[in-house]
């Protein structure tokens, strides 16, 4: 799936009230797609930081939906944080999975599973998810996106996309504390 | 130093929300009073890395989180902190267990290291190494609080 079709397809349908957190690839990508108040482009950020970031705001914020755009090299350094966002009990809470099969931002070396079949949506099923879905396609989100985020959650949709347009890594960012800050004052309105 | 029961009577007085942690042998004698506590939310983490930015988007969102690890977990989670204390700049507290800090003798590289650390991070911090200290960690959370700044608490421990 063109992962640009993708998360333009994510910019149409997200309510106004829905919180969305990036990093890595999807945080340069991103900004072209949406300037949303409620977009968080967290980057720079620690690898496999965002997920708990978003359960961070998902249980301060319980009256908001939260979606969270991971990368598979981010999630494959915090495999345990599937765990703790269901142990959290948050249901506010979706982890987007953007499987290139690679790290992207280093330049597209392999992850160490890149030659395996790791099914991401079974570690997400026996870690405690309520929605898992692997969309096959665009066609398959377009279609089933709705169903996906009116599902009680925690939930997890697997996406295997393609390489992140080379353009966006070029794009610059005002610092992130001050965007932080920006981020903290919408959320306390 | 601290039974459960005065370290959430402590953390209540200074309305914090949650309490994100992985346990050690000292700590995690708090667990049954932390759980019981009607005003903390305690959380659990599978590794410190994940307690950094859990504990930023927490803050951001409007809560008043503390983080509670080992001197092993801070030393693990590294760069977590030093994303969100020093890049996102969201002024995090934390009480961080020094294994072994009261056996002057230990060999336990945790304990060498553990200050060295801390001072390589720049981290602002108070030590509780005795009764008499105990009053420093609400002082000290306070004063953090009031200046917008990150803040640490180094408590010594004996065997963990």
């Amino acid at each position: 799936m063109p992962v640009q079709a993708a998360l333009e397809h994510l910019a149409q349908i997200r309510t106004d009230t829905d919180i969305i957190v990036t990093n890595q690839s999807s945080a340069r990508l991103w900004p072209r797609l949406s300037q949303h108040p409620l977009d968080f482009n967290y980057n720079p950020s620690n690898m496999g930081g965002a997920v708990p970031f978003a359960l961070g705001l998902a249980i301060s914020q319980p009256e908001r939906d939260v979606i969270v755009l991971s990368g598979d090299g981010s999630l494959l350094m915090n495999l345990g944080c599937l765990v703790t966002v269901v142990a959290s009990g948050a249901t506010n809470i979706s982890i987007l999975l953007l499987d290139n099969n690679m790290y992207e931002v280093t330049g597209g070396q392999k992850t160490p599973a890149s030659d395996y079949s790791t099914d991401y949506a079974r570690l997400a099923q026996a870690g405690g998810f309520r929605m898992v879905h692997k969309f096959s396609g665009l066609d398959d989100w377009q279609a089933g996106s709705s169903d996906f985020f009116t599902s009680p959650g925690p939930r997890f949709g697997w996406f295997t996309v393609g390489p992140t347009p080379s353009e966006v890594f070029g794009d610059t960012f005002p610092p992130i504390a001050r965007r932080t800050e920006q981020f903290r004052t919408v959320l306390r309105r | 130093m601290f039974t459960g029961r005065q370290i959430v009577s402590t953390l209540e007085q200074l309305r914090v929300s949650h309490v994100i942690w992985v346990p050690d042998s000292t700590f995690g004698t708090w667990e049954a009073d932390l759980e019981s506590s009607d005003q903390l939310e305690l959380i659990r983490v599978c590794r410190e890395g994940e307690a950094w930015p859990l504990a930023a988007g927490l803050q951001v969102g409007g809560k008043s989180p503390v983080i509670m690890m080992q001197t092993t977990g801070m030393f693990e989670s590294g760069d977590a902190m030093r994303n969100v204390l020093f890049d996102l700049q969201v002024p995090l507290f934390a009480i961080i267990g020094v294994r072994n800090w009261l056996i002057a003798e230990s060999p336990d590289s945790a304990r060498r290291f553990a200050e060295p650390v801390i001072d390589a991070w720049s981290l602002n911090h108070v030590w509780i190494a005795k009764e008499s200290d105990k009053p420093k960690l609400s002082e000290h959370f306070t004063a953090c609080q009031q200046a917008k700044q990150a803040g640490v608490v180094l408590m010594a421990e004996g065997k963990g």
